[in-house]
Parts: structure tokens; sequence; C-alpha cells
């Protein structure tokens, strides 16, 4: 159930509210006190402190208690119109009221306070069993590359009339491999603060879109198993946008695609102008994704089951992060021919400066 | 001729051992700085033939040592810095910084930096025929040839070619090329830049989308190699 958040209220908008919820009930009470008797009366003000208090500030609620037993008594109470008592027992009632009126909307006011506070320790519970989550997940993906850099360390130190060249060889790879893989996921970590702290600063520049894709296409490690291929497109226009988040977005969406699916499959990247957006999408032809695990994709720590190839699931929904940074979106679908393909959209400015060779 | 002394300033003790022992077997001397107070004491009394200096100092901002050091120091300075901080890069070259490499760095990429701003410390070798593999320069002639055979280039293109060639092997902002070629007032028109280095590439590269000569830096600006 969502709370109304009564609480943020300025003080003068809750004693407005207040006092004018007393004064109209007792405007609709006053011409039918005669009929129901101004002990009813009583109570349905007292019910309407009660849902007072269910929204507002103590001191508010007790201003609301304490105009309600006022008017009562000047409004309701016989002799009309003086804060004057005949009657002993219209007295003892007046008081009671009083007292009830506090009582209730006390009582009221610690009932939310305690719903708030076990609401809070709730929120910190979430936080917590998600901090564990990427603890598990950070503790695994960054000690694995950092075992295999120790543990190759030693075999090249202490078995260094033993080793064949081939081994030694093979062990400096498993050490640069690991080195890499280590930048990545700090690279992770850093996007995934700076998505989160709101620290993420745009700058967008003209670009040569087919450019930026050939400069990742130019770092991805030469030993990558599968095949990334780009067909430029020699008819896009230059698109404004922040080159260093895009080239992000393509790394993760590249190493996903090559990481998650058998070597050898084939990863496409294509970059197209629609409806003044720029698309990019990375497609491949290996086994596509389980339907029903499309949704879950780009939640954070999100890790297909039964997936051994690691990653600490933040890949994706760091992308997501900057689609939406981009106040774009991006999408997974399994194409039809098979295979998955990510589309990453956002909307940005384009130039074709077609009068260039007029110089 | 001596060794050239190349003094390295950072404050992590794992970089500067890895930095020395590269340089040493590399036939450099090597003078080492953990601060920027350190670095500039050790620039003025033994000045080197070329500064890798970190951007990230414990005592003073990178960027502080760099201004002190080009109030007097004209060599090469190599920023040394992390990912992610183009803006901090850029703002490095366009105070006088040669060049850059970000952390982490291949040492085959270190060296090769090195070697180019080194050579350029002599200022320009006044050469005015220049050679690039299969491409030739005639700054004299204004003309420019591929695999022997003469490429037609607009002038501006050409003026374009000649700013970049001119600093072989060194990074050139966006900004500062498009001040050399179009002129004061054209800093911020990036889509020129990206339209010629286009049009240059098809004229001049093998092949277009994997540019030897031309190369970009992204967020910061391109390489002529």
């Amino acid at each position: 159930m969502k709370r109304i958040r009564t609480r943020s209220f300025p003080p003068g908008v809750q004693y407005l509210v207040c006092i004018t919820g007393v004064l109209a009930v007792s405007g609709i009470l006053f011409p039918a006190s005669p009929y129901i008797g101004y002990r009813v009366v009583a109570l349905v003000m007292l019910m309407t402190v009660s849902v007072i208090a269910m929204f507002f500030d103590i001191l508010p609620v007790m201003t609301a208690a304490a105009l309600s037993a006022v008017i009562w008594n000047f409004f309701f109470i016989p002799p009309l119109f003086t804060f004057h008592i005949d009657d002993t027992e219209d007295t003892l009632l007046f008081l009671l009221y009083f007292l009830i009126a506090f009582i209730n909307a006390a009582l009221t006011f610690n009932i939310r306070e305690a719903e708030k506070k076990a609401r809070d320790r709730e929120e910190k519970d979430n936080l917590i069993r998600l901090y564990n989550t990427l603890f598990n997940s950070l503790s695994h993906e960054l000690r694995t590359p950092v075992s295999s850099i120790i543990g190759a360390l030693d075999t090249l130190r202490e078995n260094r009339d033993t080793l064949t060249e081939a081994n030694r060889n093979e062990l400096l790879a498993v050490i640069g491999k690991a080195g890499f893989q280590l930048n990545r996921e700090v690279d992770n970590l850093l996007n995934m603060s700076r998505l989160e702290s709101g620290m993420l600063r745009l700058r967008p520049d003209w670009c040569d879109m087919n450019d930026v894709v050939h400069s990742v296409l130019r770092k991805l490690e030469a030993d990558e198993n599968s095949p990334v291929r780009y067909l430029p497109d020699e008819n896009l226009p230059l698109f404004r946008l922040d080159a260093g988040i895009v080239i992000q977005v393509l790394n993760n969406l590249v190493h996903n695609a090559i990481h998650h699916t058998p070597p050898g499959t084939e990863i496409r990247i294509g970059v197209s102008h629609r409806d003044e957006n720029c698309v990019i999408a990375v497609s491949d032809n290996g086994p596509g994704f389980p339907a029903e695990e499309i949704p879950k994709v780009f939640e954070k720590f999100y890790r297909l089951p039964g997936d051994a190839t690691g990653g600490t699931g933040l890949g994706l929904s760091i992308v997501k992060g900057f689609a939406e940074a981009l106040h774009g979106n991006v999408r997974l679908e399994n194409q039809p021919e098979g295979g998955a393909r990510f589309i990453f959209q956002f909307p940005a400015e384009t130039t074709y400066i077609n009068n260039l060779k007029n110089e | 001729m001596n060794n050239p002394i190349i003094l390295v300033i950072d404050d992590e003790p794992q970089i500067r051992k890895l930095l020395e022992i590269n340089l040493e077997s590399n036939g450099y001397a090597v003078s080492l700085a953990v601060t920027g107070a350190e670095g500039l004491r050790t620039a003025a009394a033994h000045p080197p033939d070329l500064v890798l200096l970190d951007l990230g100092l414990p005592d003073m901002s990178g960027h502080e040592v760099l201004r002190k050091l080009r109030e007097w120091y004209e060599h090469a300075i190599i920023i040394l810095s992390v990912r992610d901080s183009e803006e901090d890069i850029v703002s490095a070259l366009d105070s006088g910084a040669t060049d850059y490499l970000t952390k982490p760095f291949r040492t085959a990429e270190l060296l090769a930096r090195i070697r180019s701003a080194i050579r350029r410390n002599q200022g320009p070798a006044g050469n005015m025929l220049l050679e690039f593999g299969d491409l030739a320069i005639d700054l004299a002639a204004r003309s420019v040839k591929k695999n022997g055979e003469f490429v037609k280039l607009t002038s501006t293109e050409y003026k374009l070619l000649a700013a970049l060639a001119r600093n072989e092997g060194r990074v050139l902002t966006h900004q500062y090329l498009l001040r050399e070629v179009w002129g004061v007032g054209y800093q911020t028109e990036s889509q020129y830049l990206r339209v010629f280095v286009g049009t240059l590439r098809k004229k001049i590269e093998q092949d277009p989308d994997h540019p030897h000569h031309i190369i970009t830096e992204s967020g910061v600006g391109y390489r002529f190699l």
C-alpha cells in the first residue's frame, strides 16, 4: 500500500487543514444537532480528530482536539453560545471529551510513528540484502582474476628452471587476461557509482559513429574467440553525443555477447539513424535468450541461471543506466532468424554538412 | 651522447618501480620523485630530457606542477592519468603537456610516446619532405603522394593534413586543430573536423575504416603516425 506522505507538508498547511477540517465538520453538525443530540455530535467530532491524527504532526492535531472541545462546548452544549455548563453530567462529559481527544490524538500519532520505524527497518534490510549480493558477486569476480595473477606469478617464480617456454607463455597470458578482466570490472564499478551518485555529466560533441565503433573494435583484445563485425554506413550523419558513454555501452554489449555465447559466434554491430534517434544494435547468431528471462536481464546483479561464465551482473544494468541518462532506452529481443539482439537508442541531434565542398 | 634523462613524478611505489625498470632497461637514465614539490626541485636541479607526470599527486595537483614546470621547462612532459578523465587530459594538453597516457598503459605504447616526444625536443627538423610509409608530404610544394601517386586534396584538407603531419606521433586536441586549420572562432565547430578527417582518411588511408595514419583519440583529439 502506498502511504500518503503528509508529514512533508509545511506546518502552515497542516494547521490550516486541521482547523478548517474541525470548523467544516462543526458547521455541518450544527443544524443537525437538534435532531441527533449534542452527545452524538461529540462522538462525530472525536472521530474527526482521529482522522486528522492519521495524517498530521502532533501539534496541529492537538490544536484540532482543543479547538473541537471548545467548539463543542460553545455551540453544542446547552446553554448555547456560552462556555458556561449548567449540568454536572455535561461538565464531566466536557472534561472527558478533552481527555479522550488528546489521548486519541497522541495514540494515533504513536501508531503512525511505529509504522514508520518498521518501514525504515524493512528498507534497511532490503539495502543490506542488496549489498550482500553485491559483495558476494564482487568478491567472486574480483578474487578470481586476482587469484589467477598471484597463482601464475608463484608458478613462474618457483618453477623457474622446470617450466617449458610454452608453459611460461601460457602463464603470462593468464596474468594478462586477468589484468584486463580486473580493469573491466573496476570500470564497471566506477560507472555504476557515477550513475548512482548522479554525478554523471554528459559532454556531447559531434561524432562520426563509424569512427567511434572502429575505435571500440580496435581496443578489443586480439585473443577473443568470437569475431565482431561492423558494416559502416557511409550515409550516416554526424551525431551530437557523448562518445565516452557510447563507447562504454558498446564495450559492455560486445563483451556481454562474447562471454555469453559459444566460441565462434559471430557478433555484429549496426548503427542507424531513425526518427531523430541514434540506434545502435548489437546482435549475435548464438542460441538466443530464454524468453522468460528477457525482462530481467537489465536488473542489477542479474545473472543468467546456470551460467558459469560469471560477470558481476553489472554490465547490462550500466547500459540501462546510461540509456536513461541519455533519455533513451535499451531492449533485448530474440531475432526471428535466431540469436539475440540488443537495441540501444537515444535522441541525438544530427548534421550532414552538405556544403563543405564549396570551401 | 649521454643517455636521455627521464624524471618520473608519481606517488605510487609500484608504478615508479615499473617505470624505472622499463626505462632503464631501454637505455634511459631515470630520476624519481614522489611529490609535486620534490619533482619541481629535482627538475630544477638536474633538468631532464622528459618528464613523466602523474596527474593525481598527494601534495598538489598535477596541473599545478605542469603549470609551474612550464614557466621555464621547454622539453617534453607526458601526462599519466586514470581513465574517464578526458576533460583533465585536454586541459593538461592545453596548458602545455606534450602527450598523455591513461593508466593502465601498455609498455610498448609508453616507449613509443617517449621516443617520439624526445625526438621532437630538438625542435622541428625543418624537413620540408615528410615521409610516413606509403605517404609522402612535400610541404614546400604543398603536394601529397600515396604509393608514389599524387593525391588531390582541397586546401582545407591539405592544411589539416600538414598540421597533423608536422606533429607526428603527438596527440593534437580538437580545439588546437580547429584553431590551426579553420582559425580563431571555430574552436567549437567540431563537426567540420569530423567531416574533414573522414574525407582525408578516404584519400590517404589504405583502409579508411582501419586508419594507420590519422588515429582517433576518443574525447581528446587525433594523432598522426
